[in-house]
């Protein structure tokens, strides 16, 4: 599972290199934040604009690597795509993260 | 009757494992569009169609490992019409799971991880039912088929 994370500031932000997380993939997900979430900043936000589609393994996987970032940290979500957005508001789980429209700071870090 | 409804059908079958779900997932969305079913649909329905043959894989499966799963398409212009049929275990008790909401306003260790599949189903579908016959499981769901404005 492709992912890539900058540190800025007192924020992390891990962006997803892929256009599905889905049954396939949700183990390799989970662990692959697992790594990447390990160190650094306690706020983290995951930059979910390149994927496409999420199925309910996918959803369970992003719960689990909130839950296994413990108490303390925070996960944020950041640039759902339309359908991505729409499982998250049917199964509710819009009301347990912080979903930001874009990835905050994106243009400040552009600029560098 | 059910020949008006309908003006294109086709067949796709895979091994019941999460990566040939994925391929056939996404045969079956491009010939969807081919015959003009809008992106909005086409997304419905592979979600759908993903959390059942992802039940297919987990449940259905869970003692035979890629076994086998067919997925006839309907393609009507009010609506999709998909039967899934698999060999595996029936589902429990031949009913199927309500999907109901999680409660989410729970603490961080307690938060759900599953469950949201059936809830997904019921969400997208029109009308589901299930049927078992001969050992096998027949799974038929349709969602609306709406044009794209």
């Amino acid at each position: 599972m492709d992912l890539q994370s900058t540190t800025h500031g007192t924020y992390k932000f891990i962006s997803v290199n892929a256009e599905r997380i889905d049954a396939s993939v949700a183990i390799q997900f989970k662990d692959a934040m697992r790594v990447e979430a390990d160190d650094g900043p306690d706020h983290v936000v995951l930059d979910l604009g390149q994927v496409k589609f999420i199925d309910s393994s996918g959803l369970g996987a992003i719960v689990a690597a909130m839950k296994q970032m413990g108490k303390g940290r925070k996960l944020d979500l950041a640039a759902l795509t339309p359908d991505v957005e729409k499982v998250f508001r049917l199964t509710r789980m819009d009301t347990v993260f912080t979903i930001h429209p874009d990835v905050p700071g994106a243009a400040e870090r552009e600029a560098g | 009757m059910t020949h008006q409804r309908f003006q294109h059908q086709f067949t796709m079958s895979a091994q019941a494992n999460n990566d040939e779900v994925r391929v056939l997932l996404g045969r079956l969305r491009q010939q969807l569009a081919d015959f003009g079913v809008g992106e909005g649909t086409c997304a419905s329905a592979e979600l759908v169609l993903a959390e059942a043959l992802n039940n297919i894989t987990e449940h259905a499966y869970a003692d035979q490992p890629g076994g086998p799963v067919q997925v006839c398409a309907e393609v009507g212009s009010a609506m999709l019409r998909f039967t899934l049929s698999d060999r595996g275990i029936p589902i429990p008790g031949s009913r199927l799971p309500k999907g109901q909401h999680q409660d989410t306003q729970v603490s961080l260790e307690d938060l759900p991880e599953g469950g949201f599949g059936w809830l997904l189903i019921r969400e997208f579908t029109k009308s589901i039912s299930y049927d078992r016959n001969d050992e096998e499981n027949c799974l038929v769901m349709t969602i609306p088929n709406i044009p794209e404005s």
